[in-house]
């Protein structure tokens, strides 16, 4: 029920929303839980394993019950806490995890059962048989347990990611971070302060005190004022930090629009790393409930939040109230909710002496023993010094005592320290490097003493950076003492929850000690105790503490579980955005993407490039017919091609022909200006990295290209080779791939082609195979490269990228006037196939020179890398797999890549292997299909019939070995 | 975690390439024999402490790098040039 008092919503402005499908009304500051207990309604949602009836427990970002699903379809969002989701106009939530409906739920049918379903209970009962698991069992578990669904759709919101940068980060703005945050941005530190709710203020705005004299909503709103005035402050509402990492990193995820109708172009949430040089965790302190039997139903609430409810939303649970505690938040809960317009039915302490007077019953020595009520409590049942009472209530506060949120402190693999005095875990000091500790979260939990350690330690940071402190006032605040005297569990029979989420009750962590589960690792793992979207915020000191007595250790010798980041869930939506759809890799397209796509050409990725797999031409039904045409294109007129995703290298230099020859297996000093020669590079292990062929454009200029795949490790290599083993040689290297769009032009037509727009004449003495240099090319300064991949009279040109667009359609347009035209990926494959040339199929990082037919391109006669480890025994036998050519000779005519080759004679089995197939082709030009392999002693086994046998497609074919160049193995073609 | 390029400044490690031990600096002889080589390629340590490991700054100013590091605490200790180390020593 709403309760008059004013709170921090606007009364001015109602909001409407709905609740599973019913219209409910709010006021603009609400959350989905204070605007539903407005409206009476205590039943939100249902428990993880019993199908309890449950509402809310808490007033924040800890609560376990609370969890519905916001939206619906490809946008729906479950497992959103009502107590941090805020209303707006039209916000659609439902409850989850029940069945037909939240107030009659089938499978509430596991409460009942609830004696067979404690600690360990699949453990147990599901062992056998083994089958019975993965098609009974577990579909059966997952769908009786469990909380809100994903739409399994294509998920449409954007989310982002930041960098942010400061001096101090400070996590939390109740009275200790406002007051750090003020000390240090006085002090001309650049601040970030992070909060995770809505307004700033944190317990100022749940509570009744006064600061000087205001009260402390007003006075946090007044420091957030100042602050937010300030150059060098930057406030991060709905930001919780969520890890604390390396050097001063922190993950903090903003939600930008939870709260909102969605926006075109806004983010729903935004992940920040924030870079900070120190860190103040101001994170406050999380209240925790008390077991006792049936503690677990709607309207019972921690003590904290029901004063949260009634002072910052002006809102109660019921008309009626309970309070029970063990410490002095229960009384200042009762003194709050007084001429509230709730009937405090009892006050019940376990305490002997309260200093609370009022006109309602107090006892002391007290405790909650049971409660009743079907859809929420209706009666609680009190034992005392003085007797037994029943009492009916709607709504029950209850205050077991502070935890201080020393989770972040932990990320770095600290544990916390045990306090006795406030019977809770404190921050161990210098946990994470760079971070101090103020305020509750360092267990100091008066307003008073808040302000003061914000302020104290602030000066500390301040000092370290050297800030210059100006004066600043302490403001006056209360000071009381935290009276306490320890109650984890109210003695008795029944069931009294713990852990409300995962439904673990006193019962359940007693019975894993009895079955010797001591580790409090063990025991979260057997009982689920403190897992799930709360990670036990609330229960986990508790259940330690009851883990303690039953195995009769003490509370620090139990130890803690180990707290990971992050401090509550981050969607991976908003850890991986960027990286969505397209977004997954960046897309890098040739100066010719426009106008291959414009002729229907289907793009193929080739690492983050795309290139055109084939033309189709009208008439053409598959890709084989128009790979088959480009091919013969190319052998009989003029091909175009787009080449321009080869890596290019420029080397400039004195020593750039030392560079060359160190990491080229071959010899690039001997190499003439004008000239281009093929290089092989090999790792140090021995292992071939990369080919390509380098052109020398003058005395101290050479022009390296390389694989497209390898273009990045490459470039890495040359850096590693020039910085990290021969930083004396004076040569500079530049990747230009980027810079120079470069087109193949192949086919005996290829001279006549270029002769047209080259303003030099191109003749065998002019540019001869191997030869290169700088053209002219209507106009444009471009460079002519006299290089074959197909084995047919052919030329690469450069021209500036710019130009490329317009070049590759003059290019084009001229070979479709010779009875050519462009060609793609397929018909380049099936070129280079036929002329045995290879790619990164062959060298796939386990093949070496010897392997491929090329170590006699290692020259003995300098250093280079890889030739020392090249020559090791085992990489030179003859036994080794080595590279050789397929062609079918028996009745099945298909070659397919991956299979392996066995003798004609032997079982396909892995012992008689003999090698496996790497490329593949049909050849148009030798009218069958070609295939390039490694063989055990290959190039010895030339003529042999062998048998391949892909086990996976199921075709065996009966092929001939032969040598790797099928076509043309004289070479006249590409000299003509 | 965060690196200290001295030509770029402090980094996320993101704009980093790892490699592994700097050790890679010191390339044997030729004929320094196949234990020498061996060891070189493929036998690193592998500390709980301080070690120096080479990392390549490709999202900044492609400048190897030398970091000491503390594998146990995750302090990052330094960066230096790889260019500036090997030129000091030769």
């Amino acid at each position: 029920m709403r309760l008059n008092s004013k709170g921090l919503i606007n009364r001015d402005k109602a909001v409407s929303f709905t609740f599973d499908g019913a219209s409910y009304s709010g006021f603009e500051g609400d959350t989905v839980a204070s605007a539903l207990l407005a409206n009476d309604v205590r039943l939100m949602a249902r428990s993880f394993k019993y199908h309890r009836p449950r509402g809310v427990l808490t007033a924040g970002s800890e609560e376990p019950n609370a969890l519905v699903t916001i939206g619906k379809g490809a946008a729906q969002d479950p497992n959103v806490r009502a107590t941090v989701q805020e209303i707006y106009a039209g916000l659609d939530v439902r409850s989850q995890n029940n069945w037909p409906s939240l107030s009659i739920d089938a499978l509430s049918v596991n409460n009942l059962l609830s004696p067979f379903l404690g600690a360990g209970f699949y453990y147990k009962t599901f062992m056998w048989p083994k089958a019975f698991w993965e098609k009974l069992y577990e579909p059966v578990i997952r769908r009786a347990a469990g909380l809100g669904a994903l739409s399994e759709q294509h998920n449409p919101d954007r989310y982002e990611q930041a960098f942010a940068f400061c001096d101090v980060l400070i996590i939390g703005a109740g009275p200790s971070g406002l007051m750090a945050a003020l000390t240090a941005a006085q002090a001309g530190l650049d601040v970030i302060v992070a909060d995770e709710d809505s307004i700033m203020g944190g317990r100022l705005n749940a509570e009744t005190y006064e600061i000087d004299g205001m009260p402390g909503a007003d006075w946090a709103r007044t420091m957030v004022q100042r602050l937010s005035e300030m150059d060098n402050v930057r406030l991060m509402t709905r930001t919780t930090v969520t890890g604390a990492y390396d050097q001063g990193t922190y993950g903090a995820l903003e939600r930008v629009n939870h709260h909102a109708p969605r926006k075109d172009g806004a983010p729903l949430e935004c992940f920040w790393r924030i870079v900070a040089k120190a860190s103040i965790l101001a994170a406050g302190a999380l209240e925790r409930p008390i077991a006792f039997r049936n503690n677990d139903r709607p309207g019972i609430m921690t003590a904290g939040a029901v004063r949260t409810y009634a002072n910052r939303w002006g809102v109660a649970a019921g008309q009626s109230l309970v309070v029970f505690g063990n410490n002095d938040n229960a009384v200042r809960t009762a003194r709050d909710l007084q001429n509230t317009g709730v009937h405090i039915a009892a006050y019940v302490d376990s305490r002997d002496d309260v200093d609370l007077v009022g006109d309602f019953p107090i006892f002391t020595r007290g405790a909650i023993t049971n409660t009743t009520g079907h859809l929420g409590v209706e009666s609680v049942t009190i034992e005392h010094a003085g007797g037994t009472d029943r009492i009916a209530t709607q709504s029950v506060a209850m205050s077991g005592g502070w935890n201080p949120s020393v989770h972040l402190t932990c990320h770095m693999n600290a544990r916390p320290t045990w306090h006795e005095d406030i019977a809770s875990f404190v921050p161990t000091p210098n946990s994470i490097p760079g971070m101090r500790v103020v305020g509750s979260a360092s267990g100091a939990l008066s307003t008073q003493s808040c302000l003061q350690s914000g302020h104290a330690v602030a000066l500390d940071v301040v000092s370290d950076l050297d800030g210059t402190a100006t004066d600043i006032s302490i403001p006056v605040a209360e000071d009381d003492p935290y009276r306490l005297e320890q109650l984890w569990a109210v003695p008795g029979k029944g069931r009294a929850w713990l852990d409300f989420q995962n439904d673990v009750t006193v019962k359940d962590i007693k019975q894993a000690a009895q079955e010797n589960f001591r580790s409090v690792e063990h025991v979260k793992r057997y009982t689920t105790q403190g897992m799930a979207t709360d990670q036990g915020k609330n229960s986990n000191v508790a259940a330690l503490a009851i883990l303690a007595d039953a195995t009769g250790r003490g509370i620090p010798e139990t130890g803690t579980t180990t707290f990971r980041p992050p401090y509550s869930p981050v969607s991976i939506a908003a850890m991986g955005s960027n990286a969505q759809g397209i977004g997954f890799m960046p897309q890098r397209f040739t100066t010719s993407h426009a106008a291959s796509v414009a002729r229907r050409a289907p793009m193929i990725e080739a690492g983050l490039w795309y290139r055109p797999s084939f033309f189709p031409q009208e008439g053409e039904r598959h890709w084989r017919e128009s790979c088959d045409r480009e091919v013969s294109m190319v052998r009989s007129t003029v091909g175009v091609c787009d080449v321009s995703t080869l890596g290019k290298i420029d080397i400039q230099g004195p020593d750039a022909a030392k560079l060359l020859d160190f990491v080229y297996t071959n010899t690039f000093s001997t190499l003439k200006e004008g000239r281009v020669r093929y290089g092989l590079m090999l790792r140090e292990d021995g292992h071939v990295m990369d080919d390509g062929t380098t052109a020398r454009m003058g005395p101290n200029h050479y022009v390296m290209t390389t694989t497209t795949a390898a273009a990045g490790e490459v470039m890495r290599h040359l850096d590693f080779v020039h910085q990290c083993l021969h930083p004396e040689w004076d040569v500079s290297f530049v990747s230009v791939t980027e810079q120079w769009a470069q087109f193949a032009v192949a086919g005996p037509k290829s001279r006549d082609l270029l002769n047209g727009i080259v303003d030099q004449d191109i003749t065998s003495e002019t540019f001869p195979f191997m030869g290169c240099g700088e053209v002219d090319i209507l106009g444009v300064k471009g460079r002519l490269f006299r290089i074959s991949f197909s084995g047919e009279h052919a030329y690469e040109v450069a021209v500036p990228a710019r130009y490329g667009e317009s070049f590759y359609q003059i290019l084009v347009n001229r070979a479709e006037a010779m009875d050519g035209g462009p060609y793609g990926m397929e018909a380049l494959n099936v070129l280079r196939i036929e002329k045995g040339l290879i790619t990164h199929a062959e060298i796939h990082g386990r093949t070496t020179a010897y392997d491929i037919g090329m170590d006699k391109m290692v020259s003995r006669k300098k250093d280079c890398v890889g030739q020392t480890m090249a020559a090791r025994q085992g990489l030179m036998d003859p036994d080794r797999e080595r590279l050789i050519g397929l062609k079918p000779v028996g009745v099945v005519k298909q070659i397919t890549a991956g299979a392996h080759l066995f003798n004609a004679d032997a079982e396909a089995v892995r012992v008689n292997d003999q090698g496996y197939v790497t490329s593949v082709a049909y050849s148009p030009t030798l009218g069958h299909f070609l295939g390039l392999a490694f063989l055990k002693r290959g190039p010895e086994r030339i003529g042999e019939t062998i048998k391949m046998v892909d086990h996976l497609r199921g075709v065996v074919t009966l092929c001939q070995v032969i040598d790797p160049v099928a076509f043309d193995p004289e070479g006249g073609r590409v000299r003509g | 975690m965060r690196i200290p390029c001295p030509v770029c400044g402090d980094r996320d490690h993101r704009e980093f390439y790892y490699v592994g031990d700097a050790v890679a600096l010191d390339r044997p002889d030729p004929e320094a024999g196949i234990d020498a080589w061996d060891s070189y390629v493929h036998l690193r340590d592998n500390p709980a402490g301080v070690t120096r490991d080479l990392w390549y700054h490709d999202g900044g100013c492609g400048s190897w790098l030398v970091v000491t590091r503390n594998t146990v605490t995750h302090d990052v200790l330094g960066a230096e040039l790889a260019r500036k180390l090997k030129g000091a020593s030769a």
